[in-house]
């Protein structure tokens, strides 16, 4: 096409994979002349003519050659050229083939986007132009002008671009199309391309617009039917004249469930039915049916959904408090389908680039997740076995799932720091952790499953990490081990809601007590990180939690429950999208700050439900229990007192060990000065401890509600007056309250003012059961 | 986990010194801090002494693995090598064969390398040397042993072995379980 044969020309033409494999071939030539070419030299011998006929014709001729230099792109198309051309520059000699450049391009996705977008304005536009043109033509004053510049739109890419240049620069507007064509340059590209739809339709015979309007005909039709059902309801409310099923839905009548019972509906119609039935609930108040009450359109709907995606009741009912109904619906399907298989780069071993080039090469279909992370490829499909190529066995990649990589981002770990990666099976985070210290600092990698750290193993040394020590211990006794960690990364064991895609096992399987045994676990777990980070850490002091489970039991709940139990707090991920976290969930009312959690769903990130949270610790020391607040369960913060003094002491043991024995002795004295009995140590210690942490717990107070305001400051009260007091204070707390003061009162009673030495003594040998 | 005795010492530098020759001493005097060998398990470990220091807070049945993994002794007091040392042996490796794509799978299955399999060799290379295995992108697969010399090389059948297999990368998946 065209006088010169320019190839760029051709590659305007519509979208579409051809249009897509030309992409690199245009922004490669594009490149290839402006790197030739310095901005005077540019314009040919008319182009130039022209620009002096312009600066005649123009008010403001200088616009165009002093932006000239400016390789004769519109700004548009510095936007997104620039970054590519230094790419290419780099990668010319080895990309040849269209895979090649397209992979190029992909390096940055958002430039991408936009040239694809353009791509397609451009072909819209090829068509449009020529008529807006040759109509726009004669109405201009300086027409020839215009007419020489739009010829030479079509054949020279530069030429044009030059001239849009100049025109839009001008903003004088002395050229029609130019000025039009200008403006769209400054709308957004999808401004753009509605725009050229819209003259388009007007130019041609409304051709799509015909099937739109049939479309839209339709749609209207079933607005109109509906509306008829409505109207129908509201005239005949009193008459009740048995309405069509098509047009609105009813819930079957007793008989009719019994026979279903008998025989099942088949799936279609149940289908079909829950979406009716989600119609309804949503617009509850114009399409119900007379008479009946939601929960019987509910309890309906449950029973559908359990038959249709063939879930339990159990987590039906959790999902159904957990999502909209419009988004239930979503996430269920969501959960039917895989998600896409996803390889994080080893950059211990390579680059993007370079692995992504390897595997093309293999016959691998890829591309970047996304613009969130610069490491990491989905494959769309693949030839050869993703998890067995020589590139994988070498190390320059591991199969992760894209959730994965969020809690490591969240962490951030610095070089040089030493982490904890508390369940570190199958070693997926860990190497990430890996390789984002560059196998500088340490990692501990722990597990509690000894087969399961047999992939850590694997894993970290195929991926060349040597920083890191893997050992198998139960999480929640890993305090005593090892403590002062930088970065605590937990990846609590859960009860896999968030993974019903991998493993739909979890939808029959679980149970109520199966999300309390796993909250529990991971109340254990948080606790004891928590208790390994070291919060005077110059770096650190970060701890981050994640689940693969979307049940709020399992993640705000127990987050809100560290937050009442340690001095953390709540700080944001670093991940700039997900959902935030629940701060109220029916009943229950979580910390505020608790916003700053993310939650990543199915239907919503097209990856694993995954929560995470990011709490940096403010104090090694570790508050008494006696705020046990209404909401835990009994037995889980029993759990927690009674590992709470071994717990302490490691702690203990590296930063607060003179504060403790400093301060710890003078709440003893006072204890004594006010006649109140003394308590066994644990206690002792733990009270003192309340005492000094004032100035954290302070700034603490500060942000929790009025709720733990209160109870942080039951203790200070407790110990500074009598006892007498503050148990009538108790009394009016809660039960479980009660329960507490018994536990920490009694023996205090019993024991009666206690010696110092005695004291001593005792505090001896107890410390030394804590170290047996 | 403890320090190798002397004996110990000298079967394990003699088997490194088959693949890295002097380069050995490079492993061990490195800019970036002190590195040491360990044993543990009958595996030997070679970690910074940082990671070590760390290491002694775990108690010895529940650690795993400290550092890397650069093989085991068997019940015979021999020195294996394993797979996860290669990422030690490679850069320092002083002969080298690179082996054709089409044989990469082959020998990353467990096989030798036989001469139509065979890229580059490294001149020189006698017969029984310790080699690291590359393809032809440069990437380590695994280690062997020369078959052939560099000389005989030239003149053997296609199908003649020229570097029998130790170890490649596949072990990686293949002995997952008994890496250390």
């Amino acid at each position: 096409m065209g006088r010169k044969l320019d190839p760029t020309s051709k590659v305007k033409r519509g979208p579409g994979k051809k249009a897509k494999k030309q992409q690199g071939a245009e922004t490669e030539l594009a490149k290839f002349m402006t790197d030739e070419d310095t901005g005077s030299k540019r314009l040919s011998s008319r182009g130039r003519k022209r620009a002096a006929k312009r600066a005649q014709t123009l008010k403001k001729p200088k616009d165009v050659p002093e932006e000239q230099p400016k390789k004769g792109f519109t700004d548009e198309n510095s936007k997104w050229l620039k970054p590519v051309k230094r790419k290419r520059k780099i990668a010319e000699a080895e990309s040849e083939d269209d895979s090649d450049n397209y992979w190029e391009e992909e390096e940055d996705d958002e430039e991408e986007v936009v040239e694809q977008q353009q791509q397609q304005k451009k072909g819209e536009k090829a068509q449009g132009k020529k008529d807006a043109k040759l109509e726009l033509n004669e109405v201009e004053e300086d027409g020839s002008i215009d007419d020489e510049d739009d010829d030479d739109d079509d054949d020279d890419e530069d030429d044009e671009m030059v001239d849009d240049y100049g025109t839009l620069d001008d903003g004088s507007g002395d050229e029609a199309v130019a000025e039009e064509e200008s403006d769209g340059e400054e709308l957004l590209p999808i401004e753009r391309a509605a725009k050229k739809e819209k003259k388009l339709k007007e130019t041609m015979g409304l051709e799509s617009d015909e099937d739109e309007e049939e479309e839209d005909d339709d749609d209207e039709e079933e607005e109109e039917e509906e509306s008829d059902g409505d109207m129908d309801e509201e005239e005949e409310d009193t008459i009740q004249t048995n309405i069509d099923e098509m047009d609105q839905f009813r819930l079957p009548g007793a008989e009719e469930s019994e026979k279903e019972g008998v025989l099942p509906l088949d799936l279609k119609s149940i289908h079909h039915r829950i979406k009716d039935n989600i119609d309804v609930l949503c617009n509850f108040s114009t399409k119900r049916e007379e008479g009946k009450e939601r929960a019987e359109y509910i309890s309906l709907l449950k029973k559908d959904l359990c038959t249709y995606y063939s879930y339990n009741n159990f987590l039906i009912e959790k999902l159904i408090d957990l999502f909209p109904l419009s988004e239930l619906v979503d996430f269920l399907e969501a959960n039917e389908i895989q998600r896409p298989v996803t390889i994080r780069t080893n950059t211990l071993k390579t680059r993007r680039r370079d692995l992504a080039q390897a595997l093309i090469n293999r016959g691998v279909n890829l591309d970047p997740i996304g613009k969130w992370t610069k490491v990491g490829l989905v494959i769309y499909d693949s030839s050869v076995p993703v998890g067995a190529t020589p590139e994988y066995l070498a190390g320059q990649y591991m199969l992760q799932g894209a959730s994965s990589f969020l809690p490591v981002m969240a962490l951030s770990p610095q070089e040089g720091e030493l982490v904890l990666d508390m369940s570190s099976a199958p070693g997926g985070k860990t190497t990430y952790i890996a390789q984002l210290m560059r196998n500088t600092g340490t990692i501990v990698a722990n597990d509690a499953n000894a087969e399961r750290l047999k992939s850590v193993v694997g894993n970290i040394h195929r991926l060349g990490v040597t920083n890191t020590i893997i050992c198998n211990y139960d999480g929640r006794q890993f305090p005593k081990v090892m403590g002062g960690f930088d970065r605590v990364l937990l990846d609590a064991p859960c009860s896999g809601t968030g993974v019903i895609a991998k493993d739909p096992a979890v939808k029959t399987s679980k149970d109520e007590a199966d999300i309390q045994r796993s909250a529990h676990l991971q109340k254990e777990l948080i606790l004891s990180a928590i208790d390994s980070v070291d919060a005077e850490s110059a770096t650190g002091g970060y701890l981050v939690y994640c689940t693969c489970s979307i049940m709020v039991e399992e993640n705000e709940w127990v987050v809100d429950y560290a937050l009442k139990k340690r001095n953390v707090k709540l700080v944001p991920t670093g991940l700039d999208f997900g959902k935030e976290g629940f701060t109220r969930f029916q009943e229950r009312r979580f910390h505020p700050s608790l916003r700053l959690s993310r939650r990543f769903y199915p239907h919503s990130h097209n990856m694993d439900g995954f929560f995470v949270a990011k709490l940096k610790k403010f104090s090694n020391v570790i508050p008494t229990a006696p705020g046990g607040k209404e909401d835990e369960t009994a037995e889980a913060t029993e759990a927690t007192v009674a590992t709470d003094p071994p717990i302490q002491k490691p702690s203990k043991s590296d930063k607060t060990k003179k504060t403790v024995t400093s301060k710890a002795s003078s709440p003893n004295k006072k204890a004594q000065a006010n006649g109140t009995a003394a308590k066994p140590t644990a206690n002792i210690k733990s009270k003192g401890k309340k005492n000094l942490t004032t100035g954290p717990k302070k700034a603490k107070v500060a942000k929790m509600d009025g709720e733990t305001v209160q109870e942080d400051k039951k203790p200070l009260v407790k110990s500074v007056d009598k006892t007498k007091p503050p148990k009538t204070d108790k009394k009016e707390g809660n039960k479980f309250e009660k329960k507490q003061g018994k536990k920490t009162k009694n023996p205090m009673k019993a024991k009666n003012r206690m010696g110092k030495n005695k004291f001593r003594k005792l505090k001896h040998m107890l410390h030394k059961q804590d170290v047996m | 986990m403890r320090p190798l005795t002397d004996e110990e010492t000298k079967t394990v530098f003699e088997k490194l010194s088959k693949y890295i020759g002097e380069n050995i001493k490079l492993l061990v005097d490195r800019p970036d801090g002190t590195y040491c060998f360990r044993l543990h398990n009958d595996r030997l470990y070679y970690m910074s002494e940082k990671i070590l220091k760390l290491a002694t807070n775990i108690s010895r049945d529940k650690l795993v693995s400290v550092g890397t993994c650069f093989g085991k002794f068997t019940k015979t007091k021999k020195f294996r090598l394993h797979i996860t040392a290669l990422d030690f042996l490679a850069p320092y490796a002083k002969f080298k064969v690179w082996v054709k794509p089409g044989a990469e799978q082959s020998f990353l299955y467990g096989n030798h390398v036989l001469k139509s399999g065979l890229g580059r060799i490294t001149e020189n290379t006698m017969q029984y040397q310790g080699v690291v295995v590359y393809s032809m992108a440069d990437v380590p697969l695994g280690f062997g042993v020369a078959a052939k010399s560099t000389q005989e090389c030239r003149r053997v059948d296609p199908m003649s072995i020229v570097v029998f297999h130790q170890a490649d990368v596949g072990e990686f998946i293949r002995n997952e379980d008994t890496l250390t």
